[in-house]
């Protein structure tokens, strides 16, 4: 089943002296439990898809459909809201709130849902075990390395129970060992949790574990 | 844990922080002690006033105050006594004779005001006869008796049981001659009433200026300040034919001197615009500091935008980091503020040097500070609404960020 539908998308960037078309025309469609890679050179229009998913930037034209809902047709207000509830995001700078403990962040989420302090703290405890970052909930972002950032970055998008996840270049500041277990993690969570991945990246080594690839180019589905 | 968050953030840059907070704390701390030293010294100007020279409420021949001739004088006064002494507010009734005169000694002379008391009844009114440094106050055994003030005994060079002359015109324009030995010498803050006033009894006085059962002022001491306009409403019913008659006129204290009443109402309004102005300085530094809080943190609060985070939520973020940097700076400077106001409230400060210039004018050498509780709820008040409007400016730069652009600047 379809968590995803994109119809005949197109982005144009008129703040430029000439308009840039960052996506153009782009027809696609994500399964539920996908673990999907975007991928393509700079420029080709990744990011700008991604932000067009999570609601973060609306179409010149054509439709998104997440869940059946088409969310170009929401307010500003109620896509604040759909993205809260429905998607999870994992950047490539972690973005940890750095003034909150890993558990923290990871409850903060949660707490922009409405749940209670109780309720937060079990769901985060057990996201922390399930990032493997138990007996670091205590630790502040400054004091975790870059892949346990990244860990508890995860943990934040899942923490909302969304349809799915967009990671944009999840390991572009990670080194080799780093990356491997991240995307292992993933992977786990793919497989045990049926947990939608959408990646944007450049890095082979997340190509190597996705299970579709989506290549673009000039903001068009290449293959 | 939005509350959380903001007291958390204001600890990232702690030594910027500190200095916002300090610069408050030292802001209200300036603002109140100002307060506190203004209001102390009115305090004790209207309270040395009041004890010393114009008592809470005065009962006159309307012409008196106008000119000041003897001849407008309260007749029959007796009439009016007992009913003011009913008054369970009412400490201490004084009849006094003034008059203006000439004192004299072999050496020099000066201009006085003469007033001519009961001592007993004078001494519930007036803080005199607990101001004399040397001698003693006036009694009933003593031959014509004088109390000066210490400034013209220096002024005439005048010693306990030395001869004062005076001469003054009485009720029938004849200029009278009358000599005093002096009794006591007091002494009070105000150095300018010391120079010109002097008492003697009403029983010596009145013969000298031809008046019988006659007085000039009728000066009334309440037990508490507070009842003033109590009883001076009471008294305008009760003698209102009298004063419908043109006979007596009664005034409060603030109404004899209308300058006292203007000076602490300016007092009371620099206070408050000193405050104002303070805290309006403060608030640049304050969103100065909050602006580069929110540029530095503009990757962040972008992603918070991103994940869900609303506008609402992220302007009360901001407002309530602007509002614990603010309100912490202003509760240490106010309980700073509290305990020095309280040291100097019992202690007093001694202005030395510059103090002796200011009994000049009528005000203490020592000041007792006081402020009101209402300064310090209006500062807490003012601090808030500060705090409030800093937050603003801030805010808008946070709310205009776009998480997209946010974004984009992350990856």
């Amino acid at each position: 089943m379809s968590i995803i539908e994109i119809h005949n998308l197109h982005k144009t960037y008129t703040d430029t002296s000439v308009p840039v078309k960052a996506v153009n025309g782009i027809n696609l469609s994500i399964k539920e439990g996908e673990f999907t890679a975007i991928v393509g050179p700079s420029g080709s229009g990744k990011t700008t898809l991604l932000n067009l998913l999570g609601g973060l930037d609306t179409p010149t034209e054509g439709d998104i459909f997440i869940g059946g809902m088409n969310i170009k047709n929401l307010t500003s207000r109620q896509l604040i809201d759909f993205r809260l509830h429905h998607i999870g995001f994992v950047f490539q700078s972690y973005n940890l709130i750095p003034v909150l403990t890993a558990l923290e962040n990871i409850a903060f989420i949660m707490e922009l849902q409405g749940l209670k302090k109780l309720q937060r703290h079990e769901v985060a405890m057990k996201l922390i075990k399930k990032v493997g970052l138990e007996g670091k909930e205590n630790f502040r972002p400054g004091e975790l390395s870059g892949g346990q950032q990244q860990r508890v970055a995860v943990a934040r998008a899942l923490a909302s129970r969304p349809k799915f996840i967009l990671a944009d270049e999840p390991t572009a500041n990670l080194d080799s060992h780093a990356t491997e277990e991240l995307l292992n993690m993933m992977a786990d969570l793919n497989k045990t949790e049926n947990m939608t991945f959408i990646f944007s990246t450049h890095d082979k080594r997340v190509m190597d574990k996705a299970r579709r690839i989506v290549t673009i180019d000039d903001g068009k589905v290449v293959y | 844990m939005i509350t959380g968050i903001s007291w958390r953030n204001l600890w990232r840059n702690k030594l910027r922080s500190l200095v916002i907070i300090a610069a408050v704390a030292i802001g209200i701390l300036g603002a109140v002690l100002s307060d506190g030293f203004m209001e102390g010294m009115m305090d004790q100007r209207v309270n040395a006033a009041i004890d010393n020279e114009i008592s809470n409420i005065q009962l006159h021949n309307p012409d008196f105050l106008l000119n000041n001739d003897i001849i407008y004088a309260i007749s029959q006064p007796e009439q009016y006594l007992e009913a003011i002494r009913e008054l369970p507010q009412v400490k201490g009734v004084s009849q006094r004779i003034i008059c203006a005169a000439m004192a004299s000694t072999a050496a020099a002379s000066a201009g006085v005001t003469i007033a001519g008391v009961d001592p007993e009844e004078e001494e519930k009114v007036s803080q005199i006869s607990k101001s004399i440094t040397l001698g003693a106050y006036l009694n009933n055994q003593q031959r014509i008796p004088v109390v000066i003030g210490k400034k013209l005994s220096d002024k005439l060079g005048l010693k306990i049981n030395d001869k004062l002359i005076v001469t003054l015109a009485d009720s029938s324009g004849t200029i009278t001659y009358g000599a005093f030995l002096v009794s006591g010498i007091y002494q009070t803050s105000n150095n300018l009433f010391d120079e010109t006033h002097v008492f003697v009894r009403a029983k010596d006085l009145g013969p000298m200026l031809g008046l019988t059962n006659q007085v000039h002022e009728m000066a009334i001491a309440l037990h508490d300040n507070q009842a003033t306009q109590e009883v001076f409403q009471t008294l305008s019913d009760q003698f209102s034919s009298q004063i419908k008659n043109q006979k007596i006129d009664i005034k409060t204290w603030d109404m004899v001197e209308p300058l006292l009443k203007s000076m602490i109402e300016m007092m009371t309004f620099f206070s408050y615009m000193f405050l104002v102005i303070i805290l309006i300085a403060l608030s640049f530094a304050i969103i100065n500091t909050m602006t580069m809080a929110i540029l530095e943190r503009k990757r962040e609060i972008g992603m918070l935008m991103a994940i869900g985070m609303t506008k609402g939520r992220v302007f009360l973020m901001i407002m309530l980091e602007t509002f614990f940097l603010s309100v912490t700076g202003g509760i240490i400077g106010l309980l700073l503020s509290y305990l020095i106001v309280s040291f100097y409230a019992q202690h007093g400060l001694d202005l030395g040097a510059m103090g002796s210039g200011m009994s000049y004018i009528g005000y203490a050498s020592t000041v007792y500070f006081r402020v009101n509780e209402s300064f310090y709820v209006a500062s807490v008040l003012l601090i808030g609404i500060t705090s409030l409007l800093s937050s603003i400016p801030a805010s808008i730069k946070a709310l205009k960020l776009n998480p997209v652009e946010a974004i984009r600047e992350i990856n």
